[in-house]
């Protein structure tokens, strides 16, 4: 998909969630920010107070959809990250810069703007990904495992992302492409996992239980 | 009790802590970035310690129920070694972040002229980011410290209800009071305030601009002394609205200075994802 594309899905589905207010200071903010790329670092931090924090998750089309539910704070920055009026590696040091230089909030929303962006910076964004899979903060791991990350993470960091998701409690459900990309090693992986716990007398969780199921 | 502790560092409590807290009524925090014990000596041990500021600590705390807000600034100590300076550069883009509600702590520790220096440039940082301040008056030489920073912050054209000063005590409470600032309280186990004084200066004073906090640390402290005090001031025969004056609508106010306070409870970041609690897994 590209970022067209995001770009008019995230726009209509998060237009109706918006007051009158938060619509017009969005709208102006993404002017700003395709007029001139520095405007980004102070007015992506405060997406949050401006355009509101309700947690239900947005209805988008086919395009911006993956495993992870849109937020109305997440679709505001996304937005805004999608009019950075530059691409490949000029893009890629933007972004980590924005990275960063962002509180989590604004990092997921870098992360999550990969989906669209990843087509423009390549592998460039990769280093980002194992940072935010190296937290425990399941904000990150969940956003670091949309697309491009299904996409373009090496075959062992991505089987160990998955992993990880079990461990600290992100549904596999968020993971882009896990049945895609599932292979016998992340099977064996999982099928010790369960009997580790089997073994320490603790429940398997179902989310290993229902991978495990169908394969 | 609903409690909102506006001065405490939590990056250096334990989870049992922050469930003790909850039980005890604690809602909200503000966590005001200062040093940590052992002197720093680069910008890159700050930019981790105010990215958990605003990234992994916030995340904790909303396991537990508790909303977790911060101030950022260089502290008055770390302020005297050049190696640190560089840190008044990364601010700007600091202060503009969402859970960050004042400067802060900012004031002196020695009162050397590198303080003064430093403590006036983040006065004019908030005068820009349009924050209020938090303002740490000295363990040593207090009352000459804190007439200083009365003096400093005059001159900085701040208007004094966007200023706390904080560890006041029985000799500087009322220089403080008189200059329209708010004032602040940090009851501990055995230095600073405790909480039966804390009763007997907001018997005196009332309980107008009046910010009680348990400033626990890494230092012998206890997260618990707001709640403490709470009990300390009924049991004196303060009403409960005064305690829920002084405990959480006093903060409230004075940090929704900075438009910036989330009060609502915090979802547990597991029902971001279809009611899964981050809690139930091993940690990675």
């Amino acid at each position: 998909m590209t970022r067209e594309e995001v770009r008019a899905e995230l726009a209509a589905a998060l237009e109706p969630a918006l007051t009158a207010e938060a619509s017009a200071w969005l709208a102006d903010a993404r002017k700003r920010i395709a007029g001139d790329a520095d405007a980004a670092a102070v007015l992506l931090p405060a997406a949050g107070r401006r355009c509101g924090r309700d947690p239900r998750p947005l209805s988008v089309g086919d395009a911006a959809s993956g495993g992870l539910p849109w937020t109305v704070e997440d679709a505001a920055r996304v937005l805004m990250l999608l009019e950075l009026p530059c691409t490949g590696d000029a893009l890629a040091a933007r972004l980590d810069d924005l990275y960063w230089h962002g509180d989590a909030n604004e990092r997921r929303a870098v992360l999550r703007s990969l989906d669209a962006l990843g087509a423009e910076v390549g592998d460039a964004a990769l280093p980002l990904l194992n940072d935010a899979l190296r937290t425990n903060d399941t904000r990150l791991v969940a956003a670091a495992l949309g697309r491009y990350g299904a996409e373009r993470l090496p075959a062992h960091n991505w089987r160990q992302a998955v992993l990880k998701c079990v461990f600290v409690g992100v549904p596999l459900s968020v993971v882009a492409g896990l049945d895609d990309r599932a292979d016998g090693e992340l099977t064996r992986m999982m099928t010790d996992y369960a009997r580790e716990r089997t073994a320490a007398g603790r429940d398997v969780p179902a989310d290993v239980a229902r991978f495990l199921e169908v394969r | 009790m609903r409690i909102f502790d506006p001065h405490i560092h939590m990056t250096s409590r334990t989870t049992d802590d922050y469930e003790r807290m909850y039980e005890a009524g604690v809602r909200a925090l503000v966590e005001p970035a200062f040093w940590l014990g052992q002197p720093r000596t680069s910008v890159g041990s700050f930019v981790d310690y105010f990215d958990g500021l605003v990234g992994w600590e916030p995340f904790r705390a909303a396991q537990f129920g508790i909303r977790h807000h911060c101030t950022m600034a260089l502290n008055p100590k770390e302020a005297n070694d050049p190696r640190c300076r560089p840190v008044l550069e990364l601010l700007p883009r600091y202060l503009e972040k969402d859970g960050v509600v004042a400067v802060g702590e900012v004031g002196y520790d020695s009162m050397t002229p590198e303080e003064d220096e430093v403590f006036a440039q983040q006065l004019a940082l908030a005068l820009e980011h349009d924050l209020p301040v938090l303002v740490h008056t000295p363990h040593r030489d207090k009352a000459e410290g804190t007439r200083r920073s009365l003096d400093v912050v005059r001159e900085s054209g701040l208007p004094p209800e966007r200023v706390v000063l904080d560890h006041l005590n029985e000799v500087t409470v009322k220089m403080v009071a008189e200059s329209g600032c708010w004032m602040g309280f940090s009851i501990y186990p055995d230095t600073k305030m405790d909480e039966d004084r804390m009763v007997a200066i907001l018997r005196e004073y009332g309980t107008e601009r009046m910010l009680v906090n348990s400033a626990a640390d890494w230092g012998r402290s206890d997260p618990l002394k707001t709640r403490r005090t709470g009990d300390a001031m009924l049991a004196a025969g303060f009403t409960e609205d005064d305690v829920d004056r002084v405990l959480w609508r006093n903060p409230v106010e004075f940090y929704g200075q900075s438009g910036r306070l989330t009060l609502d409870a915090p979802l547990d970041p597991g029902t971001l994802f279809e009611g899964n609690s981050v809690l139930r897994g091993t940690p990675a």
